[in-house]
């Protein structure tokens, strides 16, 4: 084969890569951009929902297209409970202080990962997809499905984007986000809204995790490389900015992508890392974010 | 109206108010005087929840508002404007004007009520509302907490960094408010302006509220004025 053909297949691969990233990122982001909490399990969250999607998917016993479709919804939804219920167990009781609650954090991700481990043991199990299909393009055969992840990404970010910047509901997250303490004097239940958004932001990661686990497989330590993508896409978008956890995905996960397939993994990852660097030196608010005032 | 009995309030473990007390009726533009530190936007923000009481009562038209959670204070019917305006900055000016409007799910009627007494403001509803000019950005302030239709209004210092002509346009819509029957609250520091919105007038010192007097008392007598906020 030429360059041709291995550049088409990169950036599919780099697509599909941004695509899961995106959704990952974003539920970081929302969380840290309206809480002020750096959510450190936020990758055991995504872990959670392949490991979840594999119980509905494997006991029910049911063709790969239902049970998937219902692993879509019941994961995310399964994954939102454990996450309120540990913001309103442990985070509210800290008050969202931000030290205490990276410490806090970091040892949600080891609960939630040991008693993955216990109860769904160290193998990598496999998902069915939906769904077989080949497109034939002249190179070489691609899965239709990775195509169904980007779309549904798609889709789901144009949801999200509608919600924050559309609806009531999007007016009360940012308002929040913005000035937490006018927003109560302005009727705005801010504890309920931490509740609400740290649940949304690790169900995003669940929904990324059912996407990706036909292609991936569900492992309990699968969260550890989202988590620290995510924080990179993070930081160089700039924190609580979609247009920019949108763009700065794109940029990491196409890169990613690409200097994969024709070099390695781990210059991948230098030059990303590299990338925060250099962003947090000329740009620390991010390509995107607002200027702290 | 609004009456605050024997209220105390702390910043971790310092005492900010001190058996504080206060009536504000229905009607009358009462004015916070007091040095920097005395406590005026403690004790407002008091009024709103945002700072829980240690004990002492707040009651408005008797209903106890020290027992309930800060997001339903304004529902019962106070607007805020924060010192320094507080906007939410990012958000359009309409966007802010709609927070208020959900406060207390309040129609149009009262936006469009808010909007005849700030006409600049209906035309830049789209714009964001950290790009507007100060005057305007003390506007906003005040329309939005128009907008939760309030019978109370506490202003926190609104003429502050304002040249005189739009000092002028807040005082003439705080005495229109008043004039509906509106109670109004308001930390003042600028002598001037208090002696032409106040009805009553209440010294604030070290976290304590002396009994309020009518205006009258502080033209007759400037050297209260010296006493307690050090002008003359
Ligand atoms: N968040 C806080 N933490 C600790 N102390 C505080 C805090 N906010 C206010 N204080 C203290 O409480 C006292 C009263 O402050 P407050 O802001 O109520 O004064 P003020 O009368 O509004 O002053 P100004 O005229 O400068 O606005 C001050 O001594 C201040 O240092
Ligand atoms: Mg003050």
């Amino acid at each position: 084969m030429d360059l041709g053909p291995f550049l088409v297949l990169a950036t599919l691969e780099g697509l599909l890569q941004a695509a899961v990233l995106t959704l990952i990122a974003l539920g970081l982001s929302l969380v840290f951009g309206v809480m002020r909490i750096v959510n450190v399990a936020h990758g055991e969250f995504y872990m959670l929902g392949a490991v979840i999607a594999w119980f509905v998917a494997s006991l029910l016993s049911l063709h790969p297209a239902v049970g998937f479709f219902l692993a879509l919804v019941i994961s995310p939804l399964l994954v939102g409970l454990v996450a309120y219920a540990s913001e309103r167990l442990i985070l509210k009781r800290l008050k969202y202080d931000p030290e205490a609650t990276i410490v806090a954090t970091i040892g949600m991700l080891y609960v939630i990962q040991q008693v993955v481990l216990i109860g769904f043991g160290p193998d990598a199990r496999p998902v069915e997809a939906p769904f077989y299909y080949r497109i034939r393009l002249p190179w070489f055969g691609y899965s239709a499905y990775n195509l169904f992840v980007m779309a549904a990404a798609v889709v789901l970010l144009i949801g999200c984007w509608y919600i924050l910047t559309r609806t009531r509901l999007g007016l009360i997250m940012r308002a929040t986000q913005f000035d937490s303490e006018t927003a109560q004097a302005f009727g705005i239940p801010v504890d309920k809204v931490y509740g609400y958004v740290f649940a949304a932001g690790a169900m995003l990661a669940a929904v990324a995790a059912v996407l990706i686990v036909p292609i991936r497989q569900a492992h309990y330590l699968m969260g550890l490389d989202p988590l620290l993508l995510s924080f990179i896409v993070v930081i160089i978008g700039g924190l609580g900015s979609l247009r920019g956890t949108v763009v700065a995905a794109l940029i990491i996960g196409l890169s990613d992508g690409i200097i994969s397939v024709f070099f390695s993994p781990t210059l991948a990852k230098m030059l990303s890392t590299l990338l925060v660097a250099l962003v947090l030196v000329f740009k620390p608010e991010g390509l995107f974010g607002a200027k702290a005032r | 109206m609004l009456e605050i009995t024997d209220l105390n309030v702390y910043h971790g473990s310092s005492r900010t108010l001190k058996d504080f007390s206060l009536a504000l009726n229905a009607g009358e533009v009462l004015c916070l005087l007091g040095r920097n530190g005395a406590g005026k936007t403690t004790a407002l923000k008091s009024i709103m929840g945002l700072l829980p009481a240690q004990s002492g009562s707040i009651r408005l038209e008797g209903r106890e508002l020290t027992s309930l959670r800060p997001y339903e204070v304004p529902k019962q019917g106070i607007g805020y404007v924060p010192q320094g305006r507080r906007l939410f900055s990012e958000l359009t000016v309409q966007e802010n004007l709609d927070i208020g409007l959900m406060t207390r799910k309040t129609g149009r009627d009262v936006l469009e009520n808010a909007l005849k007494l700030f006409p600049r403001l209906r035309e830049r509803l789209g714009q964001v509302s950290g790009t507007l000019s100060g005057g305007e950005q003390q506007m906003l302030a005040t329309a939005r907490a128009l907008c939760i239709d309030p019978s109370v209004i506490l202003l926190d210092e609104p003429t502050e960094g304002l040249m005189p002509s739009m000092i002028a346009t807040i005082r003439d819509v705080v005495l229109q408010l008043r004039d509906q029957g509106k109670a109004i609250l308001l930390v003042e520091q600028r002598v001037d302006a208090v002696l032409s919105v106040a009805d009553r007038v209440c010294f604030v010192e070290n976290g304590k509220a002396h009994p309020a007097l009518p205006v009258a008392a502080l033209r007759d007598d400037p050297s209260l004025l010296e006493r307690y906020v050090g002008v003359s």
